[in-house]
């Protein structure tokens, strides 16, 4: 078949796609309800997802912060606004990289273990066996994991934001020599709590509802085969790294 | 050749009529009639893809049919709403072959997750429940395992006194015999049979272990083709001599079973040249 068969077909499964995860979007919610009868089930996965996340956020959130300090402070010394470091790191952070490269990191590290638990039970029966037992799986499965990625983004995001802060505050003062009092005046003084932090913040929100939408989606739709499996997890990086960034720049554009 | 046709019964805890499947453009059911009667075992046989597994899933709801009804205890399954069915869902337990069992949990937690999701237990009724089972089925002191310590036919086991741990009306097994060694076989089907017996529960087995099921079945069904084939008693289908029955219950390779997977001619794919100058003069 030629490339210009393939293209509509294509287009027409990524249309079908959407399609699918937006009524699957509809069911989960449904489902929320009753998957508060499940709450400690909800309570371990922000434990799974969230606490268990906790290693490579702060650790990435730490480099992210220096290496973020290092080149601002090169730039700002050009023009002899390195003062200024502390309010530059903090507003990226909390408007743009905070909530972003959680995300990132998130569908990286949470995302796929998320879509690979959800397709082994599918493709050992599991979800099947709950069914037959008169447990709704969208319940039990599904819907605590999506509420919570939901609850941990935001906080993983604010914990991203504060190691970045740290890792730059270490560059800055510590290493480069710029003056600590400097560093945090200027940054507390203009950094906007409602504007810059608490819409970080729902950024993150979106950021986590949306990742751990796609990762419960593909894993429950995946082929019960090893090569589902793995395409699915796949897929849920790529899914969730486009739609993250895409979803950045329409929150950016009405936020701002 | 024994009647395919299903004895007319009142006491049929699973009636089927008129069940008509189609799946990929295979026709799975071609307008089967059945009757489980209560209380006994009844097996349902038949060559492999013939969609014995697919019945089971028509009679839980797992699985719509094209045409048809499925009445399991006076309710008509596929017209059920979600809800109804999940409330019949609890009267039935179902062993899967693969045993299903929740790799998070212990094989206690497995076995209490029933109790656990529907009612509200005091915890020492649930551990009593819970050990009484798995006493049943001889597995009290693995009751701290985890499903990956064990073995295929303790998995079976397990998965069985989770199957029954709130006492249901009908068990549907999905070939509880494969892979497991004569002696885990016999323990398997020594508590089909005596669970039937005791607990006076109606049991569906899926199965292509004759010996096995002539052991623990009270009826057979043999599917074939989209239709039932035969119907009767292990004894009476064991001396039948239709076709169907000969090549199934005496391991016969050709019959109206074929042995070859349809495909072209067998010279043309190994492409001996008289063979495709002869296709291609005709």
């Amino acid at each position: 078949m030629s490339a210009a068969g393939k293209s509509p077909s294509r287009i027409g499964e990524s249309v079908a796609q959407i399609g699918a995860c937006g009524l699957f979007l509809f069911q989960v919610l449904a489902a929320v309800p009753k998957s508060l009868r499940h709450f400690a089930e909800t309570v371990r996965q922000i434990w799974f997802v969230g606490a268990m996340s906790l290693v490579i956020i702060m650790t990435c959130g730490l480099f992210v912060g220096m290496v973020l300090g290092l080149q601002l402070y090169y730039v700002l010394s050009i023009f002899g606004g390195t003062a200024a470091l502390g309010t530059v790191v903090s507003l990226s952070l909390y408007r743009e990289l905070g909530p972003v490269v959680t995300a990132l990191l998130f569908a990286g590290r949470a995302g796929t273990s998320i879509t690979a638990e959800i397709g082994l039970m599918r493709a050992t029966d599991q979800l099947s066996a709950m069914e037959m037992m008169a447990v709704d799986p969208l319940a039990y499965v599904a819907a605590p994991r999506f509420l919570a990625g939901i609850v941990a983004m935001p906080l993983l995001a604010c914990v991203f934001n504060a190691l970045g802060i740290f890792g730059a505050h270490l560059v800055g003062v510590n290493w480069l020599g710029l003056d600590n009092g400097t560093f945090w005046s200027n940054m507390t003084s203009s950094v906007d709590v409602w504007k810059d932090v608490v819409n970080g913040v729902w950024k993150s929100v979106a950021f986590g509802a949306v990742v751990s939408l796609i990762a419960v989606f593909q894993g429950y739709t995946t082929p019960p085969t090893s090569e589902g499996v793995a395409y699915a997890t796949t897929r849920t990086v790529v899914f969730s790294s486009i739609v993250v960034l895409a979803l950045d720049f329409v929150m950016t554009a009405f936020l701002m | 050749m024994i009647d395919a046709k299903p004895l007319p019964s009142d006491d049929a805890l699973v009636q089927v009529r008129g069940l008509r499947t189609v799946l990929n453009g295979k026709t799975i059911f071609d307008g089967i009639d059945l009757d489980i009667p209560r209380g006994k075992v009844t097996a349902i046989m038949g060559p492999s893809g013939t969609g014995k597994t697919t019945l089971l899933r028509h009679v839980t709801g797992q699985l719509a049919p094209d045409a048809g009804t499925i009445h399991v205890d006076g309710r008509n399954v596929p017209a059920l709403s979600r809800d109804a069915l999940f409330a019949l869902r609890e009267k039935i337990g179902f062993l899967f072959q693969n045993s299903a069992l929740l790799t998070d949990f212990s094989v206690f937690e497995n076995v209490a997750f029933p109790l656990r999701q529907h009612l509200k237990l005091p915890e020492e009724l649930v551990r009593n429940i819970v050990l009484t089972k798995l006493q049943a089925v001889g597995l009290r002191g693995a009751a701290g395992l985890m499903p990956s310590e064990l073995s295929g036919g303790m998995a079976r086991r397990v998965a069985l006194a989770r199957a029954i741990i709130r006492d249901p009306m009908l068990i549907l097994y999905d070939e509880p015999f494969v892979g497991l060694d004569p002696i885990a076989l016999n323990q398997v089907l020594k508590l089909i049979r005596t669970l039937n017996d005791t607990l006076g529960i109606t049991s569906i087995l899926v199965a292509h272990e004759f010996a096995a099921v002539a052991r623990a079945a009270d009826l057979v069904y043999l599917i074939a083709g989209g239709k039932v084939v035969a119907r009767g008693t292990p004894d009476e289908l064991a001396h039948d001599d239709s076709p169907w029955t000969k090549q199934f219950f005496g391991g016969e390779a050709d019959g109206p079973v074929p042995f070859q997977y349809p495909a072209r001619d067998y010279a043309l794919d190994l492409g001996f040249p008289a063979a495709m100058h002869m296709a291609g003069a005709l």
